[in-house]
């Protein structure tokens, strides 16, 4: 990674962007790991998303917060892989396996081996705007192999409306960040998907969001 | 001697705040030695935001005209992005949302060059017309009258009205009236936050009646009637360091600002309360959102405005 360039961009152009045109307000800031490993696990409305989630940790742990991305999209040309490996510090995961016995979340668990926090998206990729999405598994498979890092659920509400998928006009709203309890692995797969699904609707439960349809 | 660009009289006033606010500061820390049991913390922070607010709004006018304008068009936007948050909007509607944005930089573009027809104009017809035609052309006419009505509702009240502050400061040098145009804000700002802050503190003390107890329950007719009087009191003071008002008109403009404070604020009440919150935001720590903030401003700023132009420039 571009230790100089990730600053830039991170600390001086996404924070200006995300506090001045947009606003945050974050609830049980407290609540954030003050180091890895750990698993940041959000609902994904927006590109934004994995911004705002990086720009929430102080700028002395930039070095090791990491967005687990899809290989397929962000290293689609080379100027895209440049900027996703280099200056945001993606993961690249792949969706679809090659073989029947690959393991597309092995370089996620080398991010975590490493101590490194990890911005993770369970609904997989960006949903319709402001509606939670089914979970994909592999928040439980990964918790499941890492018994002691602890995942932190992560409600964001606001993007889907700043930046929805499939739109390039950023028009300002405040945005929400609510913080859940740390969760570790339970023992039981179906249960952890639940559980977390549980924190956050309670999360959601929180706030008051006017409609937006 | 000059500090920055402000008159003596600005420094003076501004000085003034400064010490009611280190004696507010100690008044708390005394306290919290007296009753080490109760919990001043919302104070400590409403006391300390209101140090950070006045250290901005101080800064800003002493930059001169053009980065005071800055400055109110930023409040403007920062009360309309709070307000579109917490209403509801539709999602087809993003676009006519940015349009509405729009209109921020080109009112406070009219403000700084001193164009007046355009200021007075603009937003109310140019703004209504762009805007809802534009809204038209989404084509989605489901709710369609709630979404234009509160959008423009946004642009008259975060942007039309809050724009009056800054013309303030353009208003003498454009009509060589007497005083300069930062007087007449740190006038005006400094006599609504007074009045907010006063009938806050004659209703907790006194308060009995209430005046409009389904909107703002906290609201008292003895809070009301001593904030007014206590601010009316403060403008006929103040007066002679910073406006061209006499003593009558003084008068006037502290009743006028009394009760528009007050009106301004009750509005926002009934906006929460629709909505179901009780605060517009978390932005300002112990105060709740921008809008919390400038709710009074909303109506004093034009009706201040008016007074003042129409008699005396």
């Amino acid at each position: 990674m571009n230790r100089v360039l990730r600053w830039l961009f991170f600390v001086v152009l996404v924070r200006g962007v995300v506090r001045v045109l947009l606003g945050l307000n974050v609830r049980h800031r407290e609540r954030l790991p003050a180091g890895g490993p750990a698993i940041l696990a959000a609902n994904h409305n927006s590109h934004l998303d994995t911004l705002v989630l990086i720009s929430l940790l102080p700028p002395s742990l930039l070095p090791r917060i990491r967005p687990v991305a899809a290989a397929d999209y962000f290293l689609r040309n080379r100027l895209m892989a440049w900027f996703s490996t280099k200056v945001i510090g993606v993961i690249p995961i792949k969706r679809q396996r090659d073989r029947p016995d690959e393991d597309l979340l092995e370089p996620v668990c080398e991010a975590l081996r490493r101590g490194e926090i990890v911005c993770f998206f369970p609904e997989g990729s960006r949903g319709e705007p402001e509606r939670f999405k089914p979970l994909k598994s592999g928040i439980a498979r990964l918790a499941e192999r890492f018994p002691d890092v602890p995942v932190y659920p992560i409600y964001l509400h606001g993007l889907g409306k700043a930046l929805p998928k499939g739109e390039a006009l950023l028009v300002p709203f405040f945005l929400d960040v609510f913080v859940g309890e740390p969760m570790r692995w339970g023992g039981d797969r179906e249960r952890f998907l639940a559980d977390y699904r549980a924190a956050m609707d309670a999360l959601a439960a929180e706030g008051h969001f006017p409609p937006w349809k | 001697m000059n500090v920055l660009q402000l008159s003596r009289e600005v420094q003076w006033v501004l000085a003034g705040i400064g010490a009611l606010l280190v004696v507010a500061t100690l008044v708390t820390r005394l306290l919290k030695v007296r009753n080490p049991g109760s919990d001043y913390r919302e104070l400590t922070q409403r006391i300390h935001a209101w140090w950070v607010m006045v250290a901005i709004f101080a800064v800003a006018l002493g930059l001169g005209e053009r980065w005071s304008i800055a400055f109110f068009a930023f409040v403007s936007f920062l009360a309309l992005k709070e307000y579109l948050s917490l209403i509801p909007t539709r999602r087809a509607d993003r676009r006519v949302i940015f349009w509405a944005y729009l209109t921020i930089p080109v009112q406070y573009w009219w403000v700084a060059e001193g164009y007046f027809s355009m200021f007075t104009l603009f937003i109310p017809v140019w703004g209504l017309f762009i805007v809802s035609t534009r809204m038209v052309l989404v084509q989605e006419t489901h709710d369609f009258l709630r979404a234009v009505g509160t959008l423009q509702w946004g642009m008259m009240t975060m942007v039309f009205a809050l724009s009056h502050v800054a013309y303030l400061l353009v208003l003498p040098a454009q009509s060589g009236g007497p005083g300069d145009g930062a007087s007449l804000v740190v006038y005006l700002v400094l006599l609504t936050e007074f009045n907010d802050v006063a009938q806050y503190v004659w209703g907790k003390t006194f308060g009995k009646h209430k005046v409009v107890p389904k909107v703002s329950p906290g609201k008292t007719v003895e809070g009301l009637a001593g904030g007014i009087v206590t601010t009316t009191g403060l403008a006929v003071l103040l007066a002679p360091w910073l406006t061209p008002l006499d003593r009558w008109d003084a008068v006037a403009a502290g009743l006028l600002i009394g009760m528009g404070g007050f009106l301004g604020d009750i509005t926002i009440s009934s906006v929460k309360r629709d909505i179901g919150v009780k605060d517009s935001g978390t932005m300002i720590a112990g105060h709740g959102g921008v809008l919390d903030r400038v709710n009074s401003l909303m109506a004093t700023a034009p009706l201040f405005f008016h007074f003042i132009r129409f008699f005396y420039y």
